[in-house]
């Protein structure tokens, strides 16, 4: 009879302490969805032009952590792949040339006065950076453009084009033609009074 | 030494432990169809039937030996199996990203093998020692590896070749494995046990 209760003490004491520590481990490492995921997204530029064949830059960034490519992200460029391949330990690839080589950083610019306002590079950016409405002249949000050329394909009267911008803060202000870029700070007056 | 490299040659080759004892023959049948797939199998067997038998040893000898529950080792050893399987499956998955991708599904799935209980079992049966019980697991694992990756790409091979309609499929892959098993046979009497 002894040897029965203390099988049975003996079991729910293994039972019970393993529980315990599952449970604390289950706290203790929670992962909050794939990590390695996560990482991945925050290094690519964000452009989500598809380029590489992904619907954004976080599809690709699910697909490199299955095991794709990491040269497939021409906005990226060099320094993403660079970067990319340091996280997941692996040799950095040049850029695969069929995605499209990398370019100049470059923003959107719409020639406002052949603009017919047909709002259909507003549906094309993935960003919302292009403000405008039916039969009104379009502009690009320069701080939410990220130059994915997306724009460019669906315009009608092909009024858009892509600037190279410098890759310092300091110079692109400098260089910024006050008048013909409009921003979300200087709203109206400016389509109006340098094209009437 | 000569008689842990015994035991190794043994578990791998003579008893193997999926051709010769038929343990594991789920996922042997299970995930042999891609070679890349077999691998990952076989790393997280290697490291589960490796894990395992190091545990169930240390629980048979200082847990169940002392209070004379010897009757009590295979429900017990299910418990501490499942246990440091799971335990270690989440410490990996937040410390290394990348070896839960390798190991990933593998683990939580090769834990209720009946390899792996066996292992533990066959272990006390033998009265094998500390570290004769960790060779015998890595033993019997390094056999299953060997067997499921070989398997896995003779069937890599089986699929594109021109296979009679009737054996197509499962049909093929039974007879290759009895045929192998065969052969696996030829080892008996290279080491004496």
């Amino acid at each position: 009879m002894q040897t029965l209760y203390l099988a049975i003490i003996i079991l729910a004491l293994l039972a019970i302490v393993f529980g315990a520590i599952l449970g604390f481990a289950a706290i203790r490492f929670k992962v909050d969805g794939d990590p390695i995921v996560d990482q991945i997204d925050n290094l690519l530029p964000q452009t989500q032009c598809g380029q590489c064949g992904h619907p954004g830059c976080k599809p690709y960034a699910q697909a490199i952590a299955s095991g794709e490519a990491i040269n497939r992200c021409p906005p990226g460029g060099e320094a993403t792949i660079k970067a990319l391949a340091d996280l997941l330990d692996v040799e950095a690839i040049p850029l695969d040339a069929e995605h499209g080589a990398e370019a100049v950083r470059t923003i959107a610019y719409i020639r406002e006065d052949e603009c017919i306002g047909c709002t259909k590079c507003i549906q094309a950016c993935p960003v919302d950076a292009i403000l405008g409405a039916a039969k009104q002249m379009h502009t690009v949000i320069v701080d939410e453009c990220t130059g994915c050329d997306l724009c460019v394909e669906p315009c009608p009267v092909d009024c858009i084009d892509m600037l190279p911008i410098e890759v310092t803060p300091a110079s692109w202000h400098w260089r910024q033609p006050e008048d013909i870029i409009a921003t979300s700070k200087q709203p109206l007056n400016v389509g109006g009074s340098s094209h009437g | 030494m000569v008689e842990y490299l015994l035991i190794l040659v043994s578990t791998v080759l003579v008893n193997n432990f999926v051709l010769v004892q038929f343990l594991g023959l789920c996922p042997f049948m299970g995930v042999s169809s891609k070679l890349e797939t077999a691998m990952g199998m076989s790393l997280a067997t290697t490291f589960v039937l490796t894990l395992a038998s190091l545990c169930s040893y240390l629980t048979y000898t200082y847990l169940l030996v002392p209070f004379g529950l010897e009757f009590l080792q295979t429900i017990s050893f299910i418990l501490v199996i499942a246990f440091v399987v799971q335990f270690t499956e989440m410490v990996v998955h937040k410390t290394s990203p990348l070896l839960h991708k390798v190991l990933g599904i593998f683990l939580p799935l090769i834990t209720t093998n009946c390899a792996v209980l066996g292992v533990a079992l066959l272990n006390i049966k033998k009265s094998n020692g500390f570290v004769e019980s960790i060779l015998y697991g890595l033993g019997a694992a390094i056999g299953f590896s060997l067997v499921l990756i070989l398997f896995a790409a003779m069937r890599e091979r089986i699929t594109v070749a021109d296979v009679p309609a009737p054996f197509k499929g499962a049909a093929i892959a039974m007879i290759s494995a009895g045929i192998m098993s065969l052969a696996f046979m030829g080892f008996t009497g290279l080491v004496a046990i």
